[in-house]
């Protein structure tokens, strides 16, 4: 028996009133027990994702931002394991449901997209049995229905010669074709939540635009919601509406993104910030943060920033290196985790908002 | 295009690229014939000056990392010379050639794989000094510890294996070895594509002091034309082997006349969300320079192309005084 396609996407989305909220991370943490020792990759985090926005999580490697993508999907292997926190997707709490029920609920209501699109496909069927794959399983479409479909998809996302296109392999593939190929999957059954986890980061910078113009269309198209993850922060004030950063395993600041843009009040943030080449603003030199990233196996104690701020410094804070600061709020919506804005027992804070 | 036409006015050139070809056979059949030749570099000319970083940036695949290369004689070119001070590089044989790199050196993009990972960094960034028989061991000794401060590393660095560094530490190990036999000339292949934000720009910055110094030349390849503004003095952009811009920085990123140039720019994001441009999406992929396009290199994805542009290919044109570029449009 076939379900019913949807003939719009509205009439799935009835009801979904906008700026309600459509997942919800709660105190999420996934170690990796290794030989070496425990690796704390997201160490607590919590954020929450609207409907219909694009919600960016922007750090440096190993930074915790795609394990945490990969827990809410719930597709940590081991040796890592999701210890702590709790995942809810609109009433469905995720970290509850049973492997089968998350089994259904993967692909179908939440969808994901990878950095490397040709090793992400499988090498031995076409892209378009792929797509219709998918179809065929969601929507339980006969397999003609399934195929026509997939073409349809193929056409959504900008493939030329889309008719031809659904006969190649993977290997006869461009990387932006690719990249379009797994958009058309991902989309094929309609999900409220896209995670795309650098979607344009292994692509050349023209294909790199029409990647994220693709994804910028297909969110107002279709009204998904996407979690937008990469290390570029041209990218995230391109594309997003709200944007976390996110340093050795939490998140360190929150906001919208034109206020994370003018105001970063974080010390990483605004170093960050400092230290890439803007095209068009030429300095004589870039602001450099001292350091490396910390080992997630042996974190600093205290606030894990501590040991490359200067901020910390130019303040004399003692309080940095012993005790962690807490997520709290800036201003209305700007949350930022840092001793800088944040009061304790014996010490006050040297700054706060105006 | 004679030579003379891309030599400007100001400093003294260092070194004169011309008509630089160098095709890949493609072997293929159960004999191995050569079947087809890939086109990396399809005469390519400038000039790098003395002191200065000429930027030569583009997409992947577009010859940029085999211009350097060749240009350094790494590998056999097909065409064309390169003129380095009186002397002309692929001339040199034997010892003349030897004597000749220790002028030139490289710095790669991947920090992981470009180091022996069985050789201490005092051995890899002192090899270049023992295998020109730079003074003694003792000298040399000295020599290596001085170039690793340079980078910000400390002496004792140069009794560990690249294992024990991260991937910013040993870009600047490599930058360190390239350095160490103080050369006039650094072709500098993506050296910071591989490394995070925050690092980068520590790299960057290493670079620029670096030249101030010793007064370096560079030739500094890249995809990221905000890194290829932050640190070049005059900018080269490639497409499919080709040459199709070549201006002083400010002019470059102030006036692009070519339509590629002018579409690589619009494509960067910039990290301001208050910028609202215009984006210009070039519609499909890089062609393959196994077979490129007919006439002008760029005209199946060009915005602006017209009837001429698939028949006859744009020559290298100095529109204003140092800005070249190759299009119809401005032709």
């Amino acid at each position: 028996m076939t379900k019913a396609m949807p003939d719009s996407v509205s009439a799935i989305r009835t009801g979904n009133s906008k700026d309600s909220t459509l997942l919800k991370v709660k105190d999420l943490k996934t170690y990796f027990f290794t030989e070496d020792g425990v690796v704390k990759a997201v160490d607590g985090v919590d954020f929450e994702v609207k409907r219909g926005e694009i919600f960016g999580l922007v750090g440096e490697s190993g930074c915790g931002k795609s394990v945490t993508a990969l827990s809410i999907l719930r597709l940590i292997d081991r040796p890592g394991k999701i210890v702590d926190g709790e995942v809810y997707f609109t009433d469905t709490a995720l970290h509850k449901l049973s492997e089968r029920e998350m089994t259904d609920l993967r692909g179908r209501r939440i969808s994901m997209i990878f950095q490397q699109p040709v090793s992400s496909l499988n090498p031995v069927f076409t892209g378009g049995d792929q797509v219709a794959e998918v179809l065929k399983i969601h929507w339980s479409m006969e397999k003609e229905e399934a195929w026509n479909r997939a073409v349809e998809l193929f056409k959504t996302v900008g493939i030329p010669d889309a008719e031809e296109k659904v006969y190649a392999y993977p290997h006869e593939l461009s990387g932006g074709q690719a990249q379009r190929v797994m958009i058309a999957m991902a989309l094929a059954t309609v999900p409220e939540l896209l995670i795309a986890d650098e979607p344009s980061t292994a692509l050349d910078v023209t294909i790199q635009a029409q990647i994220l113009d693709l994804l910028k269309e297909l969110r107002t198209k279709m009204e998904t919601s996407v979690i937008l993850i990469t290390h570029d922060l041209g990218v995230i004030a391109e594309m997003v509406d709200r944007v976390a950063v996110m340093y050795a395993g939490r998140i360190v600041e929150q906001a919208d993104v034109n206020t994370l843009f003018e105001e970063p009040v974080h010390p990483y943030t605004s170093g960050l910030m400092g230290s890439i080449p803007v095209l068009g603003k030429v300095t004589e030199k870039l602001e450099v943060i001292p350091g490396s990233v910390p080992n997630l196996i042996n974190l600093p104690p205290g606030c894990r920033f501590a040991p490359r701020c200067r901020a910390r410094v130019e303040n004399k804070l003692e309080i940095c290196t012993k005790e962690e600061p807490d997520l709290i709020p800036y201003r209305q919506g700007h949350l930022v985790r840092c001793w800088l804005y944040q009061d304790s027992m014996e010490h006050k804070a040297p700054l706060r908002a105006e | 295009m004679s030579d003379t036409a891309v030599r400007s006015n100001g400093k003294k050139e260092l070194i004169v690229v011309n008509n630089l070809i160098k095709y890949f056979p493609v072997r293929g059949g159960l004999l191995q014939r050569v079947v087809a030749w890939v086109k990396a570099v399809d005469d390519v000319t400038f000039t790098v000056k003395e002191g200065e970083t000429l930027g030569l940036v583009g997409e992947s695949g577009c010859g940029k990392t085999t211009v350097g290369r060749t240009m350094l004689y790494l590998t056999e070119p097909t065409g064309g010379s390169v003129q380095f001070g009186d002397t002309d590089v692929f001339s040199l044989t034997g010892k003349a050639l030897k004597d000749m790199r220790r002028n030139m050196q490289i710095i790669f993009q991947d920090p992981y794989s470009s180091l022996d990972p069985r050789m201490t960094i005092g051995e890899s960034v002192g090899e270049g000094l023992k295998i020109h028989g730079v003074g003694s061991a003792s000298e040399r000794h000295e020599v290596v510890i001085e170039t690793l401060k340079k980078v910000g590393l400390e002496d004792y660095h140069s009794k560990r294996y690249p294992h024990e560094f991260s991937g910013g530490q040993r870009q600047r190990i490599g930058i360190a070895r390239a350095l160490a036999l103080r050369p006039q000339f650094i072709v500098a292949d993506e050296p910071v594509s591989a490394l995070d934000v925050s690092i980068q720009s520590q790299v960057l910055n290493i670079l620029k002091d670096l030249q101030r110094e010793f007064n370096l030349t560079y030739l500094f390849i890249a995809h990221n034309m905000s890194v290829v503004e932050h640190i070049s003095d005059r900018v080269a952009v490639m497409y499919l082997g080709k040459i199709v811009e070549l201006a002083p920085r400010e002019e470059l990123f102030s006036n692009p006349l070519h339509p590629y140039t002018q579409a690589l720019m619009s494509a960067i994001p910039i990290p301001d969300p208050r910028i609202r441009r215009q984006r210009i999406i070039l519609p499909g992929d890089v062609p393959s320079p196994l077979n490129p396009p007919p006439g002008c290199r760029f005209h199946p994805r060009c915005p602006v192309v017209m009837d001429h542009c698939s028949h006859q290919e744009p020559r290298l044109l100095e529109v204003t005084p140092g800005h070249y570029t190759a299009c119809w449009r401005v032709e």
